[in-house]
């Protein structure tokens, strides 16, 4: 524990990059890399790799982070261990972003990065600095609620509600890929997410009237 | 004034203003902005984060326990020992000992950090294979044994010949015979448990498996040989988990030393202060518990849990300062909720017109280590001559606790399944079979008519067909129906509702809304009665400070605080006539309160705005208090639902794929037809997950389980639903019986609706959930071994 470097290394640094170039990836690279592109489908396997090339050592103490979260910079100390999603429910409390999974699986943490919906628990949150992070809490409130929020009011597309807000927000990252979905494209474009209290028949038709609301939008 | 036990009857359908509509839920907007604040989003100062360090073997002895290095930790400020040396765990993932720190990352390296030396013992995980020659016990009956053969409806003459022949270890005292005359339990019963021969207790033997005496009724023997088709089969389901999406957990902190503050996620916000005490040895009354919303709970919510103490105790060791912990998801899976298993071989007799005459059935199934009972069988239908025998099987799985309408699904899939193979047998359509038998149902019109809309929606009569004949192609498509009911009866309920002289109006309760609308629910009860809009009354609920309330289980919150609800209204409008009847130069019976304004009913003119005739109240506010049950007859009980299920099975892959899906369900008096049906889509829609991917896999090797994660603890996503249909059965023969639990009946009907639909569509039976590709092809090809080959 006493060796832990709570400044960065730069031989150490050195060493890193240049194993990760000579071996192809390495094991902190394959993280980021796997937690981006699984995550970001629309983000090529180049680009990540790309990324990758640059990767600074940091850490295992707490280091300045600072990100872009809905429109305002926000700072705090970070272990670089610490995922987005935590460091935006714990640190900023911005709690609409559920912890379910945490893996990567349920969709309940569905944020907007550079406008592409990541699950934030699945990308580490030095990894977002530089990037556009939308989060539910922008999107509208009660009293001026989003077009989507409104129409998953109007259908009942939630029971306990605590799936709603990555559904909501996958919903806004499909209907701008897909302004104009059939039943099909919906049944596709919201795989990625699950919810337990079975609130699927609103779901679909709330997702059909907001494509419609947002239209133009 | 009207009588005082009818003054609170429901309103005339036409008189009703929000009942029975469809409003959307209240806290709609909260939710889907992402606003509303659930436990596990509660931030409060200086907040510690909790990680707990588990017990990784299914069965072991803690033999040390070593937190010294722990205790070193930068930014470690309490360690707590749960279950130190000596402690037996019964399950994998049991809590060990709890860490609070700064945050996360801090309290997960320090529980890392904590050395636990256990003793393995031999563990007992497969609840799956056919217990065999399991031996009757023949020893002294104690006081569960002799409550839990009352509470399994075993026939008066066995219980009597069990009491005497094998005796009891326990006095049967004054307050145990009260309790069982209060029971109604029969003068032969309780003669003979006075007069049975008092035993030393014997020790039970440590088997995996324990007998409960056969129950029979009728002739069995008789029965069968009257019988000209009999249909014999296997069928069960496994253990489940409940999933709930907000893991189970609080935050706990101390005001003082001796008050404990709890934000917890729960369904039970009224019912756990006593619980906190005992195990912190406070008095109830120092404890505060909080709820604003709740991620989910089906029934895996009502205590404070082991969790819920400790978190409470690691705080306490932290100087009071509020510690969060929230089960991580594995945890959430492996020990925060169980479904018990069941499992039973089952013979069916009938005439050749479908007249059911006997059923035999032996069972088996886990409910953890405390084993657990048989499901309801046969359901629904009480065939005249049963014989029935259930092995509980004592297992390492974990501890169960309530799923959504407890052992109904379990009863139904097996005795649907038993009625539907029989119904291939007779050749005979599973829908006339059912009605054929709906004599000895106890809602025989209510199913009728309900299966008959149920056909409508499903366009039954021209889409089944007979077993196996599901097309000439790879894919088969078939049609399968199940019956279902409930009692959901209305729970205790307090409501205090104040009416303020500036005319606003606050209703407090110690309730909870689970996302089943709860909060809706009692607005637009409020609001009916006292003629206003919903948005003019605020409601608190969600805190133990307000008038307790029940735990929201066996659907029996709406038929309690909608009838507490209407009381408290009425009462508070009666005493507001009152107060404003001289004003308009009327006696109080003579007015009425329509639309926000209050008049009178022969001369709608004269009347006062609401605000106007609050005015009138002076300085005093009105509080009026409700209860359940409280004067007149608001609820009542029981209910019956209809599913039926159309499905495509790839013969090829095995992969069932859902095209549509119908339930009809009655629920007595809807308060709020929007959020009722939604209820009931999501019953659906658990019954699909249930039947097709869930199952708590366990490792026979090392007693743990496998899938512990949402990968491969998989529920089912927006594409995997098919069509939905939903009717709810409304007016005349429902209405009148008030207000009736929602939450389980229709989780009940849909497993058994598929596997029957599989069935149908292959032409074999896949006796086993969930109906997995494996188990399909498995079925299919019986010859080349599979998955049930060992039973």
């Amino acid at each position: 524990m006493d060796d832990r470097p709570d400044k960065k290394k730069p031989n150490q640094q050195k060493k890193s990059s240049s194993s990760s170039s000579s071996s192809g990836v390495s094991r902190r690279d394959f993280l980021k890399i796997s937690g981006v592109s699984a995550a970001v489908p629309l983000v090529s396997e180049v680009s990540a790799l790309a990324m990758a090339d640059d990767v600074k050592e940091l850490g295992p103490g707490k280091v300045p982070v600072t990100l872009s979260v809905n429109g305002k910079r926000l700072n705090a100390q970070l272990e670089p261990r610490v995922t987005l999603l935590d460091a935006l429910r714990d640190k900023f409390e911005l709690t609409g972003a559920k912890r379910v999974c945490d893996r990567g699986t349920c969709g309940a943490c569905t944020i907007l990065m550079d406008d592409k919906p990541v699950y934030s628990c699945s990308v580490l949150a030095i990894d977002a600095q530089g990037r556009e992070i939308t989060t539910i809490e922008s999107l509208g409130e009660p009293g001026k609620l989003h077009p989507i929020q409104q129409a998953f009011v109007d259908h009942d597309a939630q029971q306990c509600g605590f799936c709603t807000p990555g559904f909501v927000m996958a919903t806004k990252a499909f209907l701008e890929r897909n302004p104009s979905p059939t039943l099909e494209e919906i049944k596709h474009g919201l795989g990625g997410n699950f919810c337990r209290c079975g609130t699927y028949a609103g779901m679909r038709e709330a997702v059909m009237q907001a494509a419609k609301t947002t239209k133009g939008a | 004034m009207a009588d005082e036990t009818t003054k609170y009857d429901w309103p005339a359908a036409n008189e009703r203003t929000l009942i029975g509509k469809r409003v959307s839920r209240v806290d709609g907007p909260l939710k889907s902005s992402g606003r509303a604040k659930y436990t596990y989003d509660v931030h409060r100062p200086g907040m510690l984060y909790g990680s707990v360090v588990r017990c990784p073997y299914a069965h072991a002895k803690v033999t040390a326990v070593d937190t010294s290095a722990a205790e070193k930790m930068p930014g470690v400020a309490a360690v707590h020992v749960i279950q130190g040396p000596g402690s037996e765990i019964h399950w994998a993932g049991d809590d060990v000992v709890v860490v609070a720190a700064v945050d996360e990352p801090s309290a997960s390296d320090a529980a890392r950090a904590v050395k636990v030396e256990y003793q393995p013992l031999p563990h007992f995980v497969d609840d799956f294979t056919q217990p065999k020659n399991v031996p009757e016990e023949h020893g002294p009956l104690d006081q569960e044994d002799f409550i839990t053969m009352l509470r399994n409806d075993v026939p008066d003459p066995q219980i009597v010949s069990a009491l005497q022949t094998r005796g009891i270890t326990f006095k049967p005292e004054k307050r145990l015979l009260d309790r069982l005359r209060e029971n109604e339990v029969s003068e032969s019963v309780i003669s003979a448990v006075q007069s049975a021969p008092v035993k030393p207790a014997e020790e039970k033997p440590a088997a995996h498996y324990r007998k409960e005496a056969e129950q029979t009724k009728g002739d069995p023997e008789k029965g069968f040989k009257e019988a000209e088709v009999v249909s014999e089969g296997v069928y069960g389901c496994p253990v489940i988990t409940h999933c709930c999406l907000e893991s189970h957990g609080s935050i706990a902190e101390w005001p003082d030393s001796e008050h404990l503050f709890s934000h917890i996620s729960t369904q039970n916000v009224s019912g756990l202060a006593g619980q906190f005490a005992q195990g912190l040895k406070i008095p109830a009354g120092n404890v505060h518990v909080h709820q604003d919303h709740i991620g989910g709970g089906f029934g895996s919510k009502f205590g404070v849990d082991r969790w819920g103490v400790y978190t409470a105790e690691v705080s306490r060791k932290a100087g009071g300062k509020p510690v969060r912990y929230m089960l991580e998801r594995a945890p959430e899976l492996e020990v925060a909720g169980c479904r018990p298993s069941a499992h039973a071989r089952v013979k069916v007799g009938a005439k050749k017109d479908g007249t059911l005459l006997a059923w035999e059935s032996e069972s088996w199934g886990t409910g953890g280590p405390g084993g657990g009972g048989p499901p309801p069988m046969p359901y629904v239908l009480e065939i005249p001559n049963q014989r029935k025998q259930h092995v509980a099987v004592l297992t390492n799985i974990g501890p169960a606790r309530a799923w959504r309408a407890p052992n109904h699904p379990q009863g139904c899939l097996i005795t649907m399944s038993a009625l539907d193979d029989l119904a291939a047998k007779l050749n005979m359509d599973p829908v006339e079979l059912l009605l054929k038998n709906l004599s000895i149902t106890q809602r025989a019109d209510v199913y009728r008519e309900e299966l008959g809309i149920a056909s409508g929606l499903m366009d039954w009569k021209k889409n089944w067909h007979p077993r196996g004949q599901g097309g000439s192609g790879v894919t088969k498509r078939g049609l399968g129906v199940a019956i279902h009911t409930w009692g959901g009866r209305g729970h205790e309920s307090n409501c205090a509702l104040t009416i303020h002289p500036d005319g606003s109006v606050d209703i407090k309760m110690g309730s909870q809304d689970l996302g089943t609308g709860t909060r809706t629910a009692i607005l637009m009860v409020a609001g009916d009665t006292l003629g206003l809009p919903i948005d003019k009354i605020q409601l608190y609920i969600g805190d133990n400070q307000y008038p307790p309330d029940g735990g929201s289980g066996g659907s029996t919150t709406i038929g309690g605080v909608s009838s507490s609800t209407r009381r408290a209204a009425v009462n508070a409008r009666d005493q507001l006539l009152a107060k404003v009847a001289p004003a308009l130069n009327a006696k109080p019976e003579e007015l009425e309160i329509v639309n926000g304004a209050v008049r009178v009913k022969s001369a709608p003119t004269r009347r006062l705005l609401w605000k106007d005739a609050c005015a009138r109240l002076g300085t005093q506010p009105i509080q009026a208090m409700g209860k359940n049950p409280g004067p007149g007859d608001l609820i009542s009980s029981g209910v019956g639902g209809a599913v039926m299920a159309d499905v495509s099975v790839d013969t090829e892959t095995g992969i069932v794929k859902m095209n549509k899906m119908a339930c009809v369900q009655d629920c007595g008096l809807i308060i709020n037809l929007k959020t009722a049906e939604s209820q009931v889509y999501g019953a659906m829609i658990m019954g699909i997950a249930t039947t097709l991917y869930e199952e708590k896999v366990m490792d026979q090797t090392t007693g743990t389980m496998l899938n512990p994660n949402m990968d491969f603890y998989r529920l089912a996503g927006i594409g995997d639903v098919g069509e939905l249909k939903v009717h709810m059965m409304t007016g005349k023969g429902y209405d009148e019986r008030g207000p009736i639990g929602l939450g389980e009946p229709p989780t009940v009907g849909p497993m058994a609706a598929i596997a029957n639909a599989v069935a149908n569509a292959i032409g074999v039976r896949v006796p086993f959930m969930p109906i997995t590709p494996e188990r399909v092809i498995a079925a299919l090809n019986p010859n080349e071994g599979g998955s049930h080959a060992s039973v």
